[in-house]
């Protein structure tokens, strides 16, 4: 008897095999299940910064001085800190925080890092060498150090700590567009996109940046996770968020002399910086191996 | 390899030149007027003239900033604010103190970076390689003052093994000729001293060293795979030779390249670790000596140990350069 194998609804697998560069990686990164713990760590949180107002018991201001260093309870899941405050809603509300900074202050430095990389590598000549040189002196600075004096200029705040840290990581972005858009520039497309008189703006638009992409995403998602990092010290030496926002780097160093009386003040904050840096990293990783796997090493 | 590193020293002018102009900008792009917010509003009028006089405030932009440069090159890096001295005389034993947590830290890092990746590359796939990796990549994660402080908690306060802060025991201090407490006690011949010394230096080092070791671990372990699958490596294990000789002679010696290359570069960022570090540990080098002056806004000497610490960073730069053009002959500079 010959075996009938039914294909039920046989044009439903044609939806989903409809390919593109976007669809097969998002395929490829699928399996890799390290990204996809990144991935799911990053939800989790961002998830967290999003209804933190919603689920928090408590105002991440209210003090309520009775119950200062509280440990653990049900009362408060995390305990309560030198002020009395809920430490559980603080690391809540300092999700968003954290996650704030990291993202916007890439951002900064994407787009002013592609904007002088392209410059850079496509008119080449002077612009390249001042653009160039520009990034070796910032990068002659230990990061963590130039946001130092970055906002020892501009004077702590959270905000002024986004900047710094924006601007520190300008070259990182900058190198790997300029060195993109110099492997790009001499590709037959390009000569052939200039040759039927392609205005340089369009090019740049329309070729080079689509095709430069790939590190960026790359690069962005670990900057995110330095970013986080670089913000919860510049917290942590006072030069970041003021109080009372529950900033987490912040939280550390207002706690740290509680360590011995009240070790939660310090555990909690410290492992959500952990778990935050991790996921972009973990993600990051996952990005390249999916996107771009020569950039492994 | 002479015109290498003419072209390589020739590249740095622009460079320090960019540093300097960078690090003399910081007293003057402060918003306002910089004499009050070194000295506070209630500083009176006369004060902050005779401030401004001090730190020549009052002469134009230019002519400051040449000033600078002609004293940097005496080798004047000012006077702090608070404390009236010279910075270049107070900073040494700051320096001195960072360079001897670095160098700790840095030996810590690649000792057990650089082993663990072995053999994490020699039994891939096995347990040990997957709790290698997935504490490197928790080690790259780690916010390093938050480690530092998990440690003091852990192993100061909770099991009293080893001291938190400071870097010797101040009852009995030994006698200081090199500011470097390791080679001040061997000079003194304090063995006890010595053995407290080297107590106070592994929670910081442990701390400032644990990201460098998490990618020295990785880089040598890819480093090692790739290696490893080369033909020279199959024919010494064809030969008969010792597993544990191909790995730590044949194998090693081609994928230490790209490894020595991490090593240098984070020798580099551990400078900016050491600000946290050193703060969390009472450590008194120039990270420490940076924090204390921004919190009292003695601007001198916050200009002066980023520039410090920068040039330091610079130099080491140049010497992993220098050290990968001239370990891999495969390299070719034009």
């Amino acid at each position: 008897m010959a075996e009938v194998t039914v294909k039920p609804n046989a044009a439903a697998p044609v939806m989903e095999e409809v390919s593109g560069p976007w669809r097969d990686a998002w395929r490829a990164f699928r399996k890799n299940k390290i990204a996809m713990i990144g991935l799911m760590i990053i939800i989790f949180f961002v998830v967290i910064a999003l209804i933190a107002p919603l689920i928090a018991p408590f105002n991440y201001k209210d003090q309520q001085l009775m119950d200062r260093l509280k440990a653990p309870s049900s009362a408060h899941w995390f305990g309560t800190d030198d002020l009395g405050r809920d430490l559980f809603s603080r690391v809540l509300y300092g999700a968003g925080i954290s996650l704030w900074v990291g993202f916007f202050s890439v951002i900064g430095s994407i787009v002013a890092g592609t904007a002088l990389g392209i410059i850079a590598g496509y008119f080449g000549k002077w612009a390249d060498m001042v653009i160039s040189r520009l990034f070796d002196i910032l990068l002659a600075f230990p990061s963590i150090l130039l946001a130092i004096a970055i906002v020892a200029i501009l004077g702590p705040s959270l905000q002024n700590a986004l900047y710094a840290i924006a601007i520190v990581n300008i070259p990182t972005y900058g190198r790997l567009v300029r060195a993109k858009v110099l492997s790009l520039k001499n590709e037959e497309y390009i000569t052939s996109a200039k040759a039927i008189g392609m205005k340089n703006m369009r090019i740049l638009l329309s070729h080079i940046l689509p095709n430069s992409l790939t590190p960026i995403i790359v690069q962005g998602t670990l900057g995110i996770a330095t970013a986080i990092i670089e913000a919860a010290a510049l917290g942590f030496l006072g030069l970041g968020a003021q109080p009372p926002e529950p900033e987490w780097g912040k939280m550390l160093s207002d706690s740290r002399q509680f360590i011995q009386k009240a070790p939660w003040t310090v555990v909690f904050p410290g492992v959500s910086i952990m778990l935050t840096v991790l996921g972009f990293n973990l993600l990051g990783d996952g990005l390249r191996d999916v996107l771009d796997p020569r950039m492994k090493n | 390899m002479s015109s290498y590193v003419l072209k390589r020293l020739l590249i740095l002018i622009p460079v320090l030149i960019g540093m300097t102009i960078i690090v003399f900008s910081i007293i003057h792009a402060i918003p306002g007027d910089p004499a009050e917010t070194i000295l506070g509003q209630k500083a009176t009028e006369q004060s902050k003239e005779a401030l401004r006089q001090q730190l020549g405030l009052n002469k134009p932009w230019l002519q400051q900033y040449f000033t600078y440069l002609g004293d940097l090159a005496k080798g004047d890096l000012g006077k702090s604010v608070r404390t009236k001295e010279p910075i270049a005389k107070e900073i040494m034993p700051y320096l001195a103190a960072t360079l001897e947590l670095t160098f700790t830290s840095m030996l810590f890092a690649t000792f057990v970076g650089m082993n663990a990746g072995i053999i994490s590359a020699w039994r891939q796939n096995s347990w040990f390689d997957y709790i290698i990796m997935v504490i490197a990549l928790i080690g790259v994660s780690m916010p390093i003052f938050w480690l530092g402080l998990m440690e003091q908690w852990i192993f100061s306060i909770k099991l009293h093994w080893l001291p938190s802060i400071g870097r010797m025991d101040q009852r009995d201090p030994v006698e200081s000729v090199t500011n470097l407490y390791i080679i001040d006690s061997i000079i003194a011949g304090r063995w006890d001293q010595l053995w407290t010394v080297m107590k106070h230096l592994v929670l910081p080092s442990i701390a400032l060293g644990t990201i460098p070791m998490a990618i020295i671990a990785r880089m040598t372990r890819s480093s090692m795979l790739e290696v490893m699958k080369s033909d020279y490596v199959r024919t010494a294990k064809a030969k008969g030779l010792s597993q544990f000789f191909v790995v730590y002679k044949h194998a090693l010696k081609n994928a230490s390249i790209p490894v020595l290359t991490v090593i240098g570069l984070q020798t580099g960022s551990l400078l900016g670790g050491a600000v946290l570090t050193e703060t969390i540990f009472a450590w008194p080098g120039v990270g420490r000596y940076i924090f204390e002056a921004i919190s009292s806004r003695d601007y001198p000497v916050i200009q002066s140990g980023i520039l410090i610490i920068a040039f330091i960073f610079i130099v080491i730069n140049l010497i992993v350069d220098l050290l990968y053009a001239l370990i891999d002959p495969r390299i070719q500079y034009k």
